[in-house]
């Protein structure tokens, strides 16, 4: 039997829908993902909270729990005047999650896999940045690419530098996210392919697909903690890059 | 007696040495611990929950992170370059410098993302914020 570890990255439409200005948009199995992942969060958070009980209850302290994380991440790295973004980083972040969690259930589609959903959500942190950071700061804004204590002579090529750094902070903050998810998830589709082909090789085959197998597990096992730590990263990031929006160079 | 002479020489100079380089050492060790220090300044109080817990998962997750902004700052550098050319048909002059400029950036990105750079300016105003 052979496996195709790319297979599960396939989209499939589910639901044609219509056609808009020559493209195709269509009801596809990341659209239905997405939608399960707003369901579950929506879900947990309004369950977890509907009691209001001063001492938590188990789901209502997940609640509490991941809103006092994601609070004390935007206190730490934007500063008490973040906390207006917190309501952004916390859909973003429990999205991510979410995603990501969902994504390691077999079958599931993972839908921050897709290059274009990692780059949507960067390009929207991207452009949350720039359009406060003019709205708040006016031309101020553009401080950010003007270094202190730089000699004038050398000082348009460090600006220019300054902005290609910018510039590709939704590459770096898309791909990662995104490269992560897609090289986990091949990782364990081949150890789980071994098993298969080694399972089909006689009793010997058998004791051999243990070994990959023991490596499925452990596997799985730090994809768990890099789905966390890939939606932390997401939302740490977004924290920085939209403190240069409230607070650039003086 | 020429011999016993200068084996107490030698063996003066060698104290001399040692005192030296006993002094040396309490020195660089006092110098490393002051850069500690000063590192530790700088450097974001806690490098995200992973690094803690286990050494694979965030070594992993560092280099990801390391290659990603290099990869990320020449890629946009080379992409600007191409549309320059292309808007002012000066192929391939626009590629060329962006392509370096872009590197640069990548390199700064890096550096940036590491902590052996401070940050853009405004990243010593605020509270604890360095890119990761």
């Amino acid at each position: 039997m052979q496996v195709d570890p790319i297979h599960q990255f396939q989209i499939k439409n589910l639901i044609p829908m219509v056609s808009m200005g020559g493209h195709q948009i269509d009801f596809t199995n990341s659209a239905l993902f997405m939608f399960i992942i707003v369901g579950v969060v929506s879900a947990l958070l309004i369950g977890a909270t509907a009691p209001r009980a001063v001492v938590p209850g188990r789901l209502q302290s997940i609640a509490e729990i991941s809103y006092e994380f994601v609070a004390n991440t935007v206190r730490s790295s934007a500063g008490n005047e973040g906390m207006r973004f917190f309501p952004f980083v916390f859909t973003l972040f429990m999205f991510v999650l979410f995603a990501n969690l969902i994504g390691l259930i077999p079958y599931s589609f993972t839908v921050t896999s897709q290059l274009i959903v990692t780059a949507t959500l960067a390009l929207l942190v991207f452009f949350i940045v720039v359009g406060y950071g003019f709205w708040r700061n006016g031309l101020h804004f553009l401080n950010l690419f003007v270094p202190k204590g730089v000699p004038k002579l050398i000082l348009p090529a460090i600006v220019v530098i300054e902005v290609l750094s910018f510039l590709s902070r939704p590459v770096s903050h898309s791909v990662r996210l995104f490269a992560n998810m897609l090289a986990g998830h091949i990782t364990l589709q081949v150890f789980a392919g071994f098993i298969i082909m080694l399972g089909g090789a006689g009793i010997l085959g058998i004791f051999g697909a243990t070994l990959p197998f023991i490596m499925v597990v452990m596997l799985t096992a730090l994809e768990l903690l890099v789905a966390f730590l890939q939606a932390y990263v997401f939302a740490i990031l977004t924290c920085i890059y939209l403190n240069d929006a409230i607070h650039p160079g003086h | 007696m020429s011999d016993s002479m200068s084996d107490a020489r030698d063996n003066g100079e060698h104290d001399k040495q040692q005192t030296g380089e006993a002094a040396l050492s309490a020195r660089l060790q006092r110098l490393n611990e002051g850069l500690g220090h000063a590192r530790d300044s700088v450097r974001p109080p806690s490098d995200g929950t992973g690094a803690d817990r286990a050494t694979t998962a965030s070594g992993y997750a560092r280099g990801f992170r390391l290659s990603s902004e290099l990869v990320a700052g020449v890629v946009v550098g080379a992409g600007i370059g191409w549309l320059i050319d292309r808007w002012l048909g000066i192929s391939p002059w626009g590629l060329i410098v962006f392509l370096l400029l872009g590197f640069a950036a990548g390199v700064l990105n890096v550096m940036r993302s590491a902590g052996l750079v401070a940050g853009t300016a405004l990243d010593n105003t605020g509270p604890e914020h360095r890119e990761k």
